[in-house]
């Protein structure tokens, strides 16, 4: 018996694939991504960057990573630290305090500031603005910076990434995985990691896996450059995202549409006119802002498991891996996670049991329609 | 059968109808949108005809729609006044009136919406409008994009400043606005575009200087203007001083340079046409016809006036439901080859330390090497990081490079740079100009202020369903409190949620 082409090959040029892809071969292993088009095209590169996601189990690790990625990927990624969140209403004040409580309870320091020092460190915000909570961790970073960052570090370690390449079947023996089939021939490999976001249930499917998960499109706006603020890491009023180091704010927000997908991804990303409600939202966020201009929208495609919560696990020599929705902050611990399942066997640095694929095992097959998570249909 | 489970966060019945709804809707009042408005009010059917200008003076101060160049007018500071220029200027909006066209100046259309592959979220297909105080939907029955050209700007040394501008704004400036600033112009090109832009000019009293040719014969057919076409020339660069442009540097064959005189370079090599509407709503193609369902284009975009309005009306026409031929735009003339020997011209004479992108300060060496922005730290190994190097893991990419550069992503929304960008890709990966690969378009296809953009009268649907994201609870438990008592807790609390 030959040795496989590859120690490991990783289905899914998102940051998950990469930030896992670039771990594995940081440890020496020879290492393929395969994308079915480009590095990030995807939910990576389309989201609103936040890095501040406190429920998850890898959030410490990612909390240590993000000050040093910049070193240790050798590219930059705008990481900045912390993040304020102001609220235009007494509703949204006692919510973000409620988040605070939560954050307390975990060790993660939050200040409550009221109204005075919410304005002063968001000179755009309104007269509306009743304070806040300003988060002395999290963060946010450049999302299509950094899916890149990984890559290219990712090749600086001997990885290889094919684009538009995408996987058409998972090739088996005795249980398992031995490579994979694509247009451009078989590869065969010790180890399979799958975070192919919306695909990854297609792909898992002929090998008797079911993993549940469905897509949904959302949207974002962009304006023109804003004065530097203090923190670029701003939000409420129902929104996320930030102010980018170049000054243009970024949020998205609001309802999502359910999608079907094909195994060759989605055929478009249109947005709709939920530009304008983003917009009003922004407005009344950022009063002081208002006048600026809106200068582009998109929208994305991101996968969600029934309880919206990751899938981390590892059957035999296979490794699934989908962040339901919530992949980019975490991504420098998701990658060391994967790595670790890959490798040992076993997560080194934190409980992920919780995330296992068998908490689906008595998932009612009707549970998209028992959730209303379906498709619209054109009237 | 019961009622299906509805996901009260979705989109499902979020997005209002259109505030108004019209029979025939035309975008842009140029000869094609003018023809075909009057095709259609004439044949008893209501019309509503849409035109951008005038533009807001901010938007002019940003190259939007046009490259103005900085050679308007303070007379844009007085839009009344501004507004009463433009009807006397053009006798056929009169004529529109007259024909009970509701005629809507100073009023953008930004987007385009249609339910397509991905999304089917709309009651119905919707042109996005606005004006300087508020933003609003409109449906139609038959929507014509007679949204005619765009400037093509090609960088060289000196372009980013004041008094370098577009030939398609320098006409509107004259013929539209009467807000033209310059006294003495350079026009760059000799193609049709470039003899009327010269034509134009002379007939105005504005003195034409030269017009500056990189190949070795007039390449227009028209009549040619008194001023001399410098054929075989090279443009060195413009240099000025704190109020643009006061004088060109250009050289023969034989490389003898002089200086030419003036306040303004037009560059007049090329048009492009302005098809962001249909693009964005997902047009498979934009040539005159129907491009999708009841949305048709119109307008040559870059021939005679007499063309784009007999297209109008052929278009309009053709939408009636009339067996009419639209006539199609001359394509004879191989205007991708020009630009891109206009391009590698003007490469050749310029640093590669001139800007690409004016908006993001990007200079062609940037865009080449795909380093990030200034205010970025640039660590040794992105110096080893290039187009090149992209290129070695697929076909070039408008798009990346944009997000990694920056370049396109300022508020003339690559007005400025598109092209350029386009044929600097397709030469760095050795395509034809004519398969060089096209950044896209997003809405809104015009910036749009957020207090102006903002539906304040969105549906309650919209404000009751309205979460930060997905809107799943469980999704924000802390994983530590899964399967606890804390969770059941936590989910009941503000109906779970918790989110940031």
């Amino acid at each position: 018996m030959t040795a496989p082409q590859y120690d490991v090959i990783v289905i899914g040029a998102g940051v998950t694939g990469l930030s896992s892809a670039w771990w594995l071969a940081r440890d020496g292993l020879r290492v393929l991504v395969l994308d079915k088009g480009t590095i990030g095209a995807e939910a990576s590169s389309r989201n609103g960057g936040g890095a501040s996601h406190y429920q998850s189990p890898l959030f410490a690790e990612e909390q240590r990573l993000w000050p040093m990625m910049d070193d240790l990927l050798g590219y930059p990624t705008e990481h900045q630290a912390e993040r304020v969140i102001i609220a235009t209403n007494q509703h949204d004040l006692d919510h973000y305090h409620f988040i605070a409580s939560n954050c307390d309870e975990m060790g993660w320091r939050v200040d409550r500031i009221d109204a005075a020092t919410a304005r002063a460190m968001v000179p755009i915000a309104g007269d509306n603005c009743l304070g806040g909570i300003h988060f002395r961790f999290g963060g946010h970073a450049n999302p299509q910076r950094t899916v890149q960052a990984f890559g290219w570090a990712l090749q600086d370690h001997g990885g290889r990434i094919i684009q538009h390449c995408p996987v058409t079947a998972i090739t088996t023996a005795g249980g398992q995985v031995t490579g994979v089939d694509t247009p451009q021939g078989h590869f065969s490999c010790g180890a399979l990691v799958v975070a192919a976001g919306p695909q990854i249930a297609g792909l898992l499917a002929p090998l008797g896996i079911a993993v549940p998960l469905m897509a949904g499109r959302a949207e974002m706006i962009v304006t023109e450059p804003a004065p530097l603020m203090r923190l670029g890491g701003v939000d409420g009023n129902g929104l996320y995202g930030r102010q980018t180091l170049r000054g243009n704010l970024a949020f998205g927000g609001g309802p999502h549409e359910w999608i079907d997908t094909q195994p060759s991804g989605p055929r478009a990303r249109p947005t709709t006119p939920l530009a304008r409600n983003l917009a009003r939202r922004v407005a009344e966020l950022f009063p002081k802002a208002a006048h600026l201009h809106v200068i582009r929208s998109w929208a994305g495609i991101v996968e969600n498991t029934p309880d919206g919560r990751p899938i981390l696990d590892r059957i035999d020599n296979l490794v699934i891996a989908t962040m339901s929705g919530v992949g980019f902050g975490l991504s420098p611990a998701t990658g060391h996670a994967v790595r670790d399942l890959v490798v040992d066997g076993a997560c080194s640095f934190t409980d992920i049991a919780k995330l296992s694929l068998a908490r689906f095992a008595a998932l009612e097959s009707d549970w998209r329609e028992r959730r209303g998570w379906l498709p619209l249909v054109d009237a | 059968m019961t009622d299906a489970i509805r996901d009260s966060h979705a989109i499902d019945g979020k997005i209002a109808t259109p505030d108004e709804v019209h029979d025939v809707v035309v975008v842009g009042a140029g000869a094609a949108g003018l023809a075909a408005a009057l095709t259609a009010a004439r044949a008893g059917r209501q019309v509503v005809l849409i035109d951008e200008h005038p533009v807001s003076p901010a938007l002019v101060g940003n190259d939007v729609p046009l490259w103005f160049g900085g050679r308007a007018t303070a007379a844009l500071q007085a839009p009344e006044r501004v507004l009463e220029t433009l009807v006397e200027n053009e006798p056929l909006i009169g004529e529109c009136f007259e024909a009970g066209v509701d005629v809507r100046l100073g009023t953008v259309a930004w987007g385009l919406w249609r339910n397509r592959d991905g999304s089917a979220a709309l009651p119905r297909a919707m042109l996005g409008l606005a004006d300087s105080t508020r933003s609003w939907t409109a449906g139609f029955a038959t929507l014509v994009l007679a949204t005619g050209a765009r400037d093509c700007a090609l960088g060289f040394a000196g372009w980013d400043q004041p008094g370098v501008m577009g030939a398609l704004a320098f006409e509107t400036l004259v013929t539209r606005y009467d807000a033209f600033a310059g006294q003495r112009v350079v026009v760059l090109g000799s193609g049709d575009l470039a003899l009327a832009t010269a034509r134009l000019a002379e007939a105005r009293g504005i003195a034409v200087a030269a017009l500056i040719e990189v190949r070795d014969s007039v390449q227009g057919s028209g009549t040619l203007p008194k001023a001399a076409v410098l054929i075989d020339h090279q443009l060195i660069r413009a240099e000025g001083g704190i109020n643009g442009v006061e004088r060109v540097l250009v050289a023969d064959a034989a490389g003898h340079e002089r200086v030419i005189a003036c306040d303004t370079v037009i560059m007049a090599v090329d048009a492009v046409p302005a098809i962001e509407l249909a693009e964005v709503a997902g047009a498979p193609q934009t040539a005159a016809g129907e491009v999708l369902p009841g949305v048709w284009m119109a307008g040559a975009a870059t021939g005679s006036s007499a063309d784009a309005a007999a297209q109008g009306r052929a278009v309009m026409a053709r939408a009636l439901g009339q067996d009419v031929a639209i006539p199609a735009a001359d394509a004879s003339f191989d205007r991708m080859a020009y630009r891109a020997e206009w391009l590698r011209a003007l490469v050749a004479t310029s640093p590669d330390t001139t800007k690409v992108c004016q908006c993001e300060e990007v200079s062609r060496a940037d865009l080449i090497g795909v380093q990030p922005p200034q205010y970025l730290p640039r660590p040794d190994k992105l110096g080893a990081r290039s187009l090149a190097t992209l290129l070695d893991d697929g076909p070039p990419d408008p798009e990346q490079v944009k997000r990694l550069t920056r370049a396109g992503m300022g508020v003339c929304q690559g007005r400025r740079c598109r092209e350029q960008i386009s044929l600097l890709l397709a030469m760095a990966a050795n395509l034809p100009p004519a398969g060089a690969p096209r950044g896209n378009w997003r809405v809104p296809v015009r910036p749009v202020p957020l207090g102006i953009l903002a539906d304040w009268h969105e549906t309650p649907a919209m404000t009751a369903g309205w979460d930060v994201w997905f809107g799943i609870a469980t999704q924000w438990i802390p994983y530590a409190d899964i399967g606890t008592e804390a969770e059941t807790r936590k989910l009941a609390t503000l109906a779970g949620s918790m989110h940031i």
